[in-house]
């Protein structure tokens, strides 16, 4: 079981947790990982409190049950800190990351006592800045790469753009921005 | 797989049916003698017919054979006498005991 | 040349669908089956395929349908899950009974009622007398593995019964996994042409299919039937081997994982059979003599088989994902329990329901259901034979 790491997504129902989900599970995939990412199903609810989540690791993944105890946990939307217990069983030698504009010491008092690793990134203004338009997505995939350590960054950005390049083959002005918040993402997350 | 339904019958093993008890062969519904459920038959009686061939349509088991617009004896291999075309019969042309 | 990539349970089912490239695909979307029309569509309007793909209005049409493609001569399948097989009830014995062989892809998904749109069997298992052959699933590799087995099974001349590919709703369908896919050619040579003998749209032997039977037909007709369910466990056995030679991956009636000197195992069929085995795998690290029996085919149900892979057994725990209400347990429980007796089994044998609704099942839970075990070995009492797991109560 060594280089197994375990990942669990808190976002709300429109936001992109699973698709963010989804690409680090494809991204790790790039490098020769076993992946799964997938997401808690329910009613389709926008805006309801949605849970997702990644197994990244060596060795074949056989487990099909969610995860209770993850190394790292991301926070999509800052407001479900006070809606759902994000920490819960989040190992102290973890790591959480969330997506707020405020800085960490006003986030820590709402973490229950965590004392593991905080590190936030501001999504909204990275997005802005290089996309054009909220997608909290792409900033939180490449913060969430170097916070977990999952990959090198140089290998990151060139698997990034190697499936923008084929996801949006019809759309290709979109690519750039996507990549320069991929890379602001990287130097902003603290 | 495909068998002759002849060989088909009452005593028939399972072993010898065909699979998924398909029908092989076109119109073989005239293989099977609806006219053995009869007790009683019509009777045409052709100086009394006009040839008007009302009979013929009603015939649930197409028992009245036409040829060059005329109609026929009936095909007692398979009318179950029903009796219907002596109801439909205008001119008394088709009689059966115990119908008018 | 095998293709590394990842994908989700559904997506692969609807890549082997388009390797395989059927006749007729007539389809009505349900949650969570509706990705794999929804793909195929796209692979129907790209052009990548050369099927029929007809949106039809209900299961009960999408079912009719791909019956009446069979019957004409054609390959064909559809895909559904949950209350669209409960809609397609009625057909699915017509498929059987004509000697069909049709595919449906089945994304396993509680019944209503309360509704639920996630996992467990209940579905196909209320299917499972419907005459169908029904195998199941543990990953997104072993769903599309099986789909693109299922055609070799299921139009074998001495089986001619139509098949059903389970995997679980959501948790492999929708989950992104490591998958190695076949290429294109290697599926098309493997699978073939279909080459019915009998079809309706052959000129040289006009036929009738779904004729009525009298009382003085109809028991020879389904004894003739059970004939068919008869071989399909070697025709299983006989597509497995020379998939595995395509493939490498080697495929049975079930899979047996670290039982062969096991003194307590878990039956059960699904995706939390992976889990299972990690719980098996700690339990070992501790001496545990532990291990597990995953069903691959359900329908027909190797029970001598299953029967002596648990010979050696003193303790067995059968996991449901449905519910029988017998009140002595589920499905799974009954053909294995049954399965015991006959071998003269002296093994304690209890009978657990699971999973309901999408329940989660942790590596944790199963290495109760092991504890559980022990302690019945020590009590030499199996105690209550019907029980619950991961239920409030």
């Amino acid at each position: 079981m060594s280089n197994h790491t375990e990942i669990r997504w808190h976002g709300r129902g429109g936001q992109g947790a699973k698709t963010a989900a989804l690409l680090l599970a494809d991204v790790a995939f790039q490098t020769g990982k076993y992946v799964q990412g997938f997401p808690e199903y329910g009613p389709e609810r926008m805006g309801a409190p949605i849970t997702a989540y990644n197994r990244i690791s060596d060795t074949v993944i056989r487990a099909h049950s969610n995860i209770y105890d993850p190394q790292y946990v991301v926070v999509v939307d800052e407001s479900l800190l006070e809606a759902v217990d994000v920490t819960s069983g989040l190992k102290e030698d973890g790591a959480i990351l969330i997506n707020t504009e405020r800085p960490k010491e006003e986030i820590i008092p709402h973490l229950k006592g965590y004392k593991g690793k905080v590190y936030t990134i501001d999504a909204k203004k990275v997005s802005l800045a290089t996309i054009g338009r909220y997608f909290p997505n792409t900033p939180l995939l490449a913060a969430i790469v170097k916070v977990a350590g999952i990959m090198d960054e140089e290998i990151f950005l060139k698997e990034m753009r190697a499936s923008f390049d084929h996801k949006f083959a019809s759309k290709p002005e979109v690519i750039e921005g996507n990549m320069k918040a991929l890379e602001m993402a990287l130097k902003e997350v603290q | 797989m495909a068998t002759d339904i002849s060989k088909l019958g009452l005593k028939t093993k399972w072993q010898d049916l065909t699979e998924g008890m398909i029908v092989a062969g076109a119109g073989t519904s005239r293989a099977f003698n609806t006219g053995e459920w009869s007790n009683n038959k019509p009777q045409f009686i052709a100086d009394k017919c006009k040839q008007c061939l009302l009979c013929v349509p009603v015939c649930p088991d197409s028992s009245i054979p036409v040829t060059e617009m005329k109609r026929g004896e009936f095909d007692y291999e398979h009318c179950k006498g029903c009796g219907i075309c002596v109801k439909a019969c205008p001119f008394g042309a088709i009689t059966m005991e115990g119908v008018n | 040349m095998a293709k590394r990539e990842r994908l989700s349970g559904n997506e692969a089912v609807a890549i082997a669908l388009r390797q395989i490239n059927p006749d007729v695909f007539p389809a009505f979307p349900i949650t969570p089956s509706t990705e794999i029309p929804q793909y195929f569509a796209s692979f129907a309007a790209d052009g990548l395929v050369d099927t029929e793909f007809i949106p039809v209005e209900s299961e009960h049409s999408s079912m009719s349908a791909a019956i009446g493609a069979s019957a004409a001569g054609a390959r064909s399948l559809t895909a559904t899950s949950s209350c669209g097989l409960a809609y397609m009830w009625e057909e699915l014995y017509i498929a059987a009974s004509n000697r069909l062989p049709l595919a449906l892809a089945l994304v396993n998904r509680a019944l209503s009622g309360p509704i639920n749109i996630n996992c467990d069997h209940s579905d196909s298992m209320g299917a499972r007398d419907a005459g169908w052959i029904q195998v199941y699933a543990e990953n997104n590799q072993e769903a599309y593995d099986n789909m693109v087995q299922a055609f070799r099974i299921s139009e074998h001349k001495d089986v001619r019964l139509p098949i059903m590919i389970c995997q679980d709703g959501f948790i492999t369908s929708h989950a992104v996994e490591n998958i190695e896919l076949l290429e294109d050619e290697e599926v098309k040579g493997f699978v073939g042409e279909y080459e019915p003998e009998n079809y309706l749209l052959n000129p040289e032997c006009p036929m009738a299919v779904g004729p009525y039977s009298v009382t003085d037909y109809y028991m020879e007709a389904k004894r003739s039937q059970a004939e068919g369910m008869k071989a399909v466990e070697q025709v299983v056995l006989d597509v497995a081997e020379e998939f595995e030679a395509l493939s490498g991956r080697a495929y049975g009636l079930f899979e047996t994982y670290r039982m062969e000197d096991a003194e307590r195992a878990v039956v059960m069929i699904g995706s939390a059979a992976g889990t299972t085995k990690d719980a098996v795998d700690r339990l070992r690290e501790k001496g545990e003599k532990v291990g597990l029996l995953k069903i691959r085919l359900f329908r027909p149900f190797p029970a001598e088989r299953i029967a002596e892979a648990l010979k050696g057994v003193k303790a067995v725990a059968v996991m449901d994902r449905a519910e029988g209400y017998t009140n002595h347990g589920g499905p799974l429980g009954a053909d294995v329990m049954a399965a015991l007796f006959r071998a003269r089994s002296t093994a304690y044998a209890i009978n657990i329901v699971y999973g309901l609704g999408g329940r989660d099942v942790r590596v944790e839970d199963m290495e109760k259901v092991f504890a559980d075990l022990k302690q019945i070995i020590d009590d030499d009492d199996a105690g209550e034979t019907y029980r619950y797991m991961g239920i409030r109560e």
